[in-house]
């Protein structure tokens, strides 16, 4: 979807405005990230009312996490998608349609916190253990689980965080990955709550 | 009161005032059926089929302000049930469906008619419920009454286990529902309002466009009284039809794929648009894009934020109740001066008069040859004096009946315009002719449909349904014949009705009256005849032209401006 654009070649007001014009099309039609979050009815089927829903209108899910919240009775979802933003307007409109949903809000509109859980199970023997044990420490994880010939790391960050700390190590020393999919949550005052 | 959870079902249809209940019973439902036989406040209307208790159902709720309501039974008594479900589901009509489920205890275990009906239906309904304990059972049904009615309305649906029938609780019936997660928007914006106005007032090339959500708001009066107050031209979609007077100077006619040429030119250059519970669909407004080249603002009115701004950008969005916002319209219209611009508001209707006068409606019935269907169906109007209710199956015929039989009243006509279900006419009829006893009711068809709900012809004896059914047989599927045509080089592949029975004999076999007609000038005397029969079904079978096209035509993915209105244009 998105494609690097010049600047025209020879500055004109025209030329000027025309590329200024074809920059905003651009910026509107290229998919976005957004994080959404939403309270929905602690119920039997709510999630795949909200997963059918993607699903049906052919919206990106990239990742979904769903628990019951502090009171028992609603369940929080984070969902990372993407999309354009008049997609995004109609993932958001059609989340709040469905019967069960309380409040649906787009965190990436403003200022926001994202984390994500990883699990990883390496390969420690011999002079990778030394060095497992110091990138667990490098990228503030910990280990949580020894045996004589492996670790587990659980690692918690942004996405690019876990990306980062998969890509740092030795891929042939990973033996399972998994990640939760992140949770997110407004910075400040922005509560979501009913 | 304890009672059991099957007297509970009963008894909060008779709270609701459910006075017709479609259905088909089978084990899952037998504690129902057996305290529905207790009773005689509600009626059951046995049909054959439970895609035809829908479709009955889903009749009666268009052609009244009601709900419709159908019980069925679990396993294929539901998935039979789903082409009715999302019929009503794609044209937002208000319907609760009970259905029967396997006992809780066998839930999951691939019990005998056992189906995930939840699952199965969560697509194509506004909303679903599974009910686990007896105690809720009340609660639900209100809730989904309440559901079904409110907001935009749709289908909801009530799946009940068996045990749960059988279980016995104290009952009272909720008086009202409350749900933190769903609270509709019913008065609309009043900034917004406001601005409507202003664009309205200061348009030069206005146009107003009305969907089914006028029909289903009950707002048919306040969009006439603003029309009419306004001076502009006004069209329906296919499901708005009878929102505006059809006979009425100021109406264009239908819009869209097959929409009267002003009609469609009206929406395509205007420079104000007032879309009012319309939704800018595919066979509405054609290609988007091409649409949006022409510059012009838009006003939506709609209940459903997801309907606004979904296919078309739209510069004035208002979130509300038709009615409640065209009401607001009028009065604030009431109490200013200012008036749209006489001339420019003159030149505009000159050139829709223009238009008009390519006459995109014509066609020719010679005296001798075969009969049209367009003419058939114009002597219905003309014999009905325009004002039957008519239900319609999909195809040809029904793209005629929209254009030929001119609705001047809301909720007269009845057809699958989101899903385009074949097979739905003469089960819809029969909820038109229960809820309208001594009314005319009228199932335009085609030999194609009317084979996917013939057996119905038994419930209408059985109830003593007296529907016209008018069959425009041309013994082709005739728009997939057109399509076959236009762009597949004639090749008509599995498009050919063949072994067709003789419709007329066959409505006899089910004890109805049977007319084959098959030349034009004995089209009205049948159509007289048929209408003086107040008791009988009178099955019509019309013999017409089997090369006919329905025209005007925009391609699919075209702009609205680009329609052949005629063979020549060819």
């Amino acid at each position: 979807m998105t494609h690097a654009l010049q600047p025209p070649p020879k500055s004109s007001p025209e030329l000027d405005a025309n590329w200024l014009r074809e920059l905003l099309v651009t910026q509107k039609n290229t998919k976005m990230r957004h994080v959404i979050s939403l309270l929905i009815e602690n119920e039997a089927g709510a999630l795949s009312r909200v997963s059918g829903l993607f699903s049906a209108r052919g919206y990106n899910i990239e990742s979904l996490t769903v628990a019951p919240t502090e009171d028992a009775s609603l369940s929080r979802m984070t969902i990372v998608t993407s999309g354009s933003d008049d997609v995004v307007e109609q993932i958001t409109k059609q989340l709040n349609k469905l019967v069960e949903v309380v409040k649906v809000v787009d965190l990436s509109e403003s200022a926001h916190i994202e984390r994500e859980l990883m699990l990883v199970k390496v390969r420690a023997t011999g002079k990778d253990r030394e060095e497992m044990k110091r990138m667990a420490e490098i990228f503030r994880g910990r280990i949580i689980d020894v045996t004589d010939a492996s670790y587990v790391i659980e690692l918690t960050g942004t996405q690019a965080k876990l990306d980062s700390f998969v890509g740092a190590i030795d891929s042939g020393l990973i033996l399972e990955t998994v990640r939760s999919g992140i949770c997110g949550i407004g910075r400040g005052d922005r509560v979501l709550k009913v | 009161m304890v009672i059991t959870g099957a007297e509970i079902v009963i008894r909060c249809l008779q709270e609701e005032k459910v006075d017709y209940l479609f259905g088909y019973p089978g084990g899952a439902v037998l504690y129902i059926y057996d305290e529905l036989f207790k009773q005689d406040k509600v009626r059951h209307v046995l049909v054959r089929h439970e895609q035809a208790a829908i479709h009955a159902a889903d009749g009666y709720a268009r052609s009244t302000e009601k709900v419709g309501v159908a019980l069925v039974t679990s396993g294929p008594g539901a998935t039979n049930a789903v082409t009715g479900i999302a019929t009503a589901y794609c044209d937002s009509i208000p319907l609760v469906i009970i259905s029967g489920q396997v006992p809780s205890a066998a839930i999951g275990q691939d019990a005998f008619q056992e189906v995930d009906t939840v699952g199965i239906t969560r697509p194509c309904v506004k909303h679903n419920f599974l009910v686990r304990d007896v105690r809720d059972i009340a609660e639900t049904i209100k809730k989904a009454f309440y559901l079904a009615k409110t907001g935009r309305p749709g289908p909801v649906l009530v799946d009940i286990p068996k045990d749960i029938t059988a279980q016995k609780c104290e009952f009272a019936y909720p008086e009202t529902v409350s749900m933190r997660s769903y609270n509709p928007v019913v008065k609309g914006h009043h900034g917004q309002i406001k601005k409507a106005l202003q664009l309205l007032l200061e348009a030069k090339r206005p146009m107003v466009y009305a969907g089914g959500g006028v029909v289903l708001g009950d707002a048919a009066d306040k969009l006439t009284a603003l029309v009419r107050k306004l001076g502009f031209p006004c069209t329906n979609t296919l499901m708005g039809l009878g929102a505006y007077p059809a006979t009425d100077r100021q109406f264009v006619g239908m819009l869209g794929m097959h929409g009267n040429y002003e009609a469609n030119m009206g929406m395509h250059y205007c420079d104000v648009l007032l879309a009012v519970g319309a939704r800018f669909d595919d066979r509405v407004i054609g290609n988007p894009a091409h649409f949006s080249s022409e510059p012009r603002k838009i006003i939506h009115i709609d209940i459903d934020p997801s309907s606004i701004s979904k296919r078309v950008k739209v510069d004035v969005p208002i979130v509300g109740d038709v009615g409640e916002v065209l009401g607001e319209l009028l009065a604030l219209l009431d109490n200013t001066a200012e008036k749209p611009e006489p001339q420019s508001l003159g030149v505009w209707w000159k050139q829709i008069e223009e238009w008009r006068r390519r006459d995109c409606l014509k066609f020719n019935q010679g005296e001798e040859g075969l009969i049209k269907p367009q003419f058939v169906v114009q002597k219905l109007w003309e014999v009905t004096g325009g004002d039957a209710f008519v239900t319609s199956d999909v195809g040809q015929h029904q793209m005629w009946a929209a254009q030929y039989y001119k609705f001047d009243k809301p909720r007269r006509w009845v057809n699958s315009g989101g899903l385009g279900t074949m097979g739905f006419g003469l089960p819809a009829a029969m909820g038109v002719q229960l809820a309208h006893p001594g009314s005319p009711v009228a199932c335009i068809t085609g030999e194609g449909s009317i084979q996917m709900n013939i057996q119905e012809l038994s419930t209408c004896k059985q109830f003593r349904l007296p529907i016209k059914v008018i069959l425009l047989n041309n013994g082709f599927l005739g728009m997939v014949r057109q399509w076959q045509e236009l762009f597949h080089g004639n090749r008509y592949s599995e498009s050919y009705m063949d072994a067709l029975p003789d419709f007329s004999r066959l409505a006899e076999a089910y004890g109805h009256v049977g007319i084959k007609v098959d030349k034009p000038g004995d089209v009205e005397g049948a159509l007289r005849e048929a209408f003086k029969q107040k008791n009988d079904l009178v099955f019509m079978d019309f013999q017409v032209d089997p090369t006919e096209n329905v025209y005007p035509m925009v391609k699919g993915g075209q702009g609205l401006t680009d329609m052949i209105l005629s063979a020549e244009d060819l």
